[in-house]
């Protein structure tokens, strides 16, 4: 245990809001449960937001849970500078929430995709990926009906002249992604949110590979030797 | 008690599969004459006294659309 607290939010209609606390937990960190109703944010070093199908994806994927009491909390957080992740739905919410550009919508196959799914790390730099090597190829599971992520050309390549794309898929877009972009970070490098699930792939026994565990020891490194 | 109503849209430049896959059934179906569908959301909210135009606006920009990829049309009217 590296004494470092990482919240977790639980919203109706999470599903992998255990996978990742187990993550968090074999990374080392301290997990701190979060439920999406309350208005305060306890003392955590960082935040992550599940994948799931939080209000049962009504209105838009996302869309209310990214209004939530607790969500203000994060992103008044996240704004001074508290580190956020959003895998799948979180990054959907994120999206939603104004703390990430862009937005995901139904895949372009109209097919819920789920398989393993290489991924290309264009920036090892950032809050959540700093364990990794810039140009590192990683496998890690992906599994969405509405992860195309999209935005106006302008917004992508103001957003690709930012170097904001985190990781792009590779071998393959599973769901028509704008330019095979699987993930984004904010300018400051301090949230980052991504389609593919992470949090999936950090034991051997169930998921593809371990290559997962590295966004979660990346921010309990940030964390200690901030 | 007034109703407005809230049409929503994605933009031209966000390409619409579920709208495609429509057009795509009427074509099998001998429906030759529609050259396109695009797919929205259509909001029906009632509401007490006089609609405040500034206020409805507001709900339908910030939380019935998403600006990033939607357009949205307020009929006040109801209609």
């Amino acid at each position: 245990m590296t004494g470092v607290r990482i919240g977790v939010v639980t919203f109706p209609g999470s599903l992998d809001d255990v996978d990742a606390a187990r993550a968090v937990r074999l990374a080392g960190g301290e997990v701190v449960p979060l439920w999406h109703a309350d208005a305060e944010l306890p003392a955590v070093d960082a935040v992550v937001l599940p994948g799931g199908f939080s209000y049962g994806d009504y209105l838009r994927a996302g869309a209310i849970a990214a209004r939530q009491p607790l969500m203000r909390a994060v992103v008044d957080r996240a704004r001074a500078g508290m580190p956020v992740l959003g895998i799948c739905n979180g990054f959907q919410v994120l999206c939603e929430a104004g703390l990430l550009p862009g937005a995901l919508t139904r895949n372009s196959h109209l097919h819920f995709r789920n398989r393993d799914q290489a991924l290309l790390v264009e920036r090892a730099d950032t809050a959540w990926t700093s364990s990794y090597d810039q140009g590192q190829t990683i496998v890690v599971p992906v599994k969405n009906g509405e992860g195309r992520y999209v935005g106006s050309d302008a917004d992508l390549d103001r957003l690709e002249g930012e170097g904001r794309v985190v990781v792009r898929y590779a071998g393959g877009n599973p769901n028509g992604s704008s330019r095979d972009i699987a993930g984004v970070t904010s300018a400051d490098g301090r949230v980052v949110g991504l389609m593919p699930h992470p949090e999936h792939a950090v034991e051997e026994l169930t998921g593809p590979s371990v290559d997962g565990l590295g966004f979660f020891t990346s921010v309990l490194q940030g964390a200690l030797s901030a | 008690m007034p109703r407005v109503v809230v049409d929503v849209v994605l933009k031209p430049e966000i390409s619409d599969p579920q709208g495609q896959a429509v057009l795509g059934a009427l074509g099998r179906l001998g429906h030759q004459g529609v050259t396109g569908v695009r797919q929205g959301k259509h909001f029906v909210l009632d509401v007490e006294g006089t609609p405040d135009e500034a206020e409805l606006r507001e709900i339908a920009e910030t939380l019935l659309a998403n600006p990033v990829i939607e357009d949205v049309e307020l009929h006040l009217d109801g209609a």
